[in-house]
């Protein structure tokens, strides 16, 4: 592998890792399969393409894709705890709902180009850091949303998100509205999806309406890969898991490339990464009953 | 305090396996209060105390807490006057999470739940102190997860939980049947203490009828969804556990032979 494809690889790690701790929030913290994800992130991407084209602040992008991917978050929420829908159902819903969404978002156009448009990645050129800028402005949007999640985590609120996912009826119990904590969670969650939709789209020039295919699974390879490698306790380690898990999900990707292997196998790739890791425990046990 | 005013619960209205949980019951609790509450399998036990907690909205009657109606009041609402321990011990605490973090979020039942600190450090002592009160040791395991304590040790932690917040209102479900006969009584002692005070009210479902005699201050037996006997003072004082079982037969018109209820 080459220094560039591996510098690649980092800042998109990094770069997804923002999605990963998305999905990490719905899938671990609250325990609800959350499949708007896919959405949400193409969401966020059409957001800050359509901002950033119309030569809008790159940071105000962001943001406001941050904003637009908690609305859909809580649409899924709301699907669930008020009309009764099962979490995974409303997840989809929500993500088939976005499909049409996102292509209005993008003016109908499958596609929008940001050739000139300002970014986050190239609010400087020259200097000190210049060669490394993209890697730089990676390395401090993700250190500030890590600080943000952990501490967050860390408040009443966010030990009744945690107790949310936990144990429902021992959170009711504590006078805790847990409808009300699944929402802040699913908000929270497809926010920041959102955002890593939005960072893709400056970092890569390009918004698609197809591009969020499969994210979910990408986040949820991430946080596995993470929680093997790096293991799950404490919080501050958990979170950092689901950071190096991203990025070691993209050196992984790219060595696999190296290799020759093409660009259009990614999805498979990604699939069965997620199903050995999911399968990991049954195929322990299969093993052990083979050396019996 | 507690005010049950021709309570009705019904599961599946209308439909062939409908089924009427508790039936026009009657109730008065005072503060201060231990009342035992027995009965067989199916008497309705549980059903009242759910809907005494909000877990049910409830086919007709009215409930009072302090005389404010709380009827149709949603379950977290109004745990805020309620504590409660179930009989799965897996069900009171998030096992997820450390003994400081299920205490804590605990403790701040009825203050706002913002982006405050989770733990304080002055709380952190206020639980060192309340959990050495229970005598397990926790007081040194602030930081573990839940998950790793036994049946017994969560019952007791889930006990603190449920008073750490002075509640009215205490629920208990067969809080202890799940544990072994010596974390069992552990558990009751814990609860007797911590049921002393004379603010709260305790009901506490039971299987055990000699225990049911044994500790409080009131007890109800229920069948088929009503109360069929409510004794306190001397009369209760009297009471056997055999003088209670052929009351039992000669009200309920059925034999006690095949209920869970013997268990003694
Ligand atoms: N959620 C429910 N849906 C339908 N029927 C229910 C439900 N919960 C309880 N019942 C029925 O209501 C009746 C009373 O049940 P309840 O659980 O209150 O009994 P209990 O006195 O607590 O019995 P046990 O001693 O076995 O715990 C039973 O016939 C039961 O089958
Ligand atoms: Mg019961």
């Amino acid at each position: 592998m080459t220094y560039l494809a591996i510098l690649g690889a980092v800042e998109l790690g990094l770069i997804y890792a923002v999605m990963a701790l998305g999905v990490f929030i719905s899938f671990r913290t609250l325990n609800t399969p959350d499949l708007t994800v896919d959405g949400s992130f193409v969401l966020g991407a059409a957001v800050a393409a359509v901002i950033c084209s119309g030569g809008g602040n790159p940071f105000a992008a962001l943001l406001a894709a941050f904003a637009f991917g908690s609305l859909a978050g809580a649409v899924t929420s709301l699907l669930h705890t008020k009309l009764g829908i099962q979490p995974l159902l409303s997840g989809i819903l929500v993500m088939l709902a976005l499909y049409s969404v996102n292509l209005r978002v993008m003016g109908g156009a499958p596609n929008i180009h940001l050739m000139n448009s300002p970014s986050i990645f190239n609010l400087w050129q020259a200097g000190l850091f210049a060669g490394n800028a993209k890697l730089i402005t990676a390395i401090l949007v993700i250190l500030i949303v890590f600080l943000f999640l952990y501490l967050f985590l860390q408040t009443r609120l966010g030990f009744a998100l945690r107790a949310t996912g936990d144990n429902e009826i021992m959170v009711r119990a504590a006078g805790i509205n847990s409808n009300a904590t699944k929402l802040i969670g699913l908000a929270l969650s497809n926010g920041l999806v959102a955002a890593s939709g939005a960072m893709i789209a400056q970092y890569q020039s390009y918004a698609d309406v197809g591009m969020g295919m499969g994210m979910v699974v990408m986040g949820l390879a991430s946080v596995i890969i993470g929680e093997v490698v790096f293991g799950v306790k404490p919080l501050l380690r958990r979170l950092l898991a689901v950071v190096l898990g991203s990025v070691l999900y993209r050196l992984i990707i790219a060595f696999a490339f190296s290799l020759g292997m093409p660009a259009t196998d990614l999805k498979l790739v990604s699939a069965v990464i997620v199903a050995v890791a999911l399968s990991s425990g049954a195929l322990k046990s299969a093993v052990l009953k083979q050396k019996q | 305090m507690i005010q049950i005013v021709e309570l009705t619960k019904i599961f599946d209205k209308g439909t062939i396996n409908e089924k009427v949980a508790v039936a026009n019951v009657n109730l008065t609790f005072a503060a201060g209060e231990f009342v035992t509450i027995i009965g067989g399998n199916g008497a309705g036990k549980s059903t009242l105390l759910n809907c005494l907690a909000g877990n049910y909205a409830v086919d007709k009657g009215i409930i009072r807490l302090d005389g404010k109606d709380i009827t149709n009041l949603p379950e977290y609402k109004r745990a805020r006057w309620i504590g409660r321990v179930f009989q799965d011990p897996s069900l009171g605490t998030a096992y997820d999470m450390t003994i400081e973090e299920n205490l804590a979020i605990a403790y701040h039942k009825n203050k706002s739940r913002g982006l405050q600190p989770g733990i304080r450090k002055k709380e952190r002592q206020f639980f060192r102190e309340k959990l050495a009160m229970l005598g397990l040791g926790l007081e040194n395991r602030l930081k573990d997860k839940v998950g790793l304590l036994s049946g017994g040790q969560r019952q007791a932690l889930t006990l603190l939980m449920a008073t750490i917040v002075t509640p009215r209102l205490l629920l208990l479900d067969e809080h202890t049947a799940a544990l072994d006969p010596v974390t069992a009584k552990k558990v009751l002692q814990l609860t007797r203490k911590l049921a002393e005070n004379k603010e709260i009210c305790t009901l506490m479902i039971t299987h055990n009828m000699q225990e049911a005699l044994d500790i409080g201050t009131r007890t109800i037996m229920m069948h088929n969804g009503r109360v069929i006997l409510d004794i306190s003072g001397e009369e209760r004082e009297k009471m056997t556990v055999e003088k209670l079982m052929s009351q039992f037969e000669r009200k309920s018109g059925s034999s006690l032979a095949n209920d869970r209820m013997l268990l003694l």
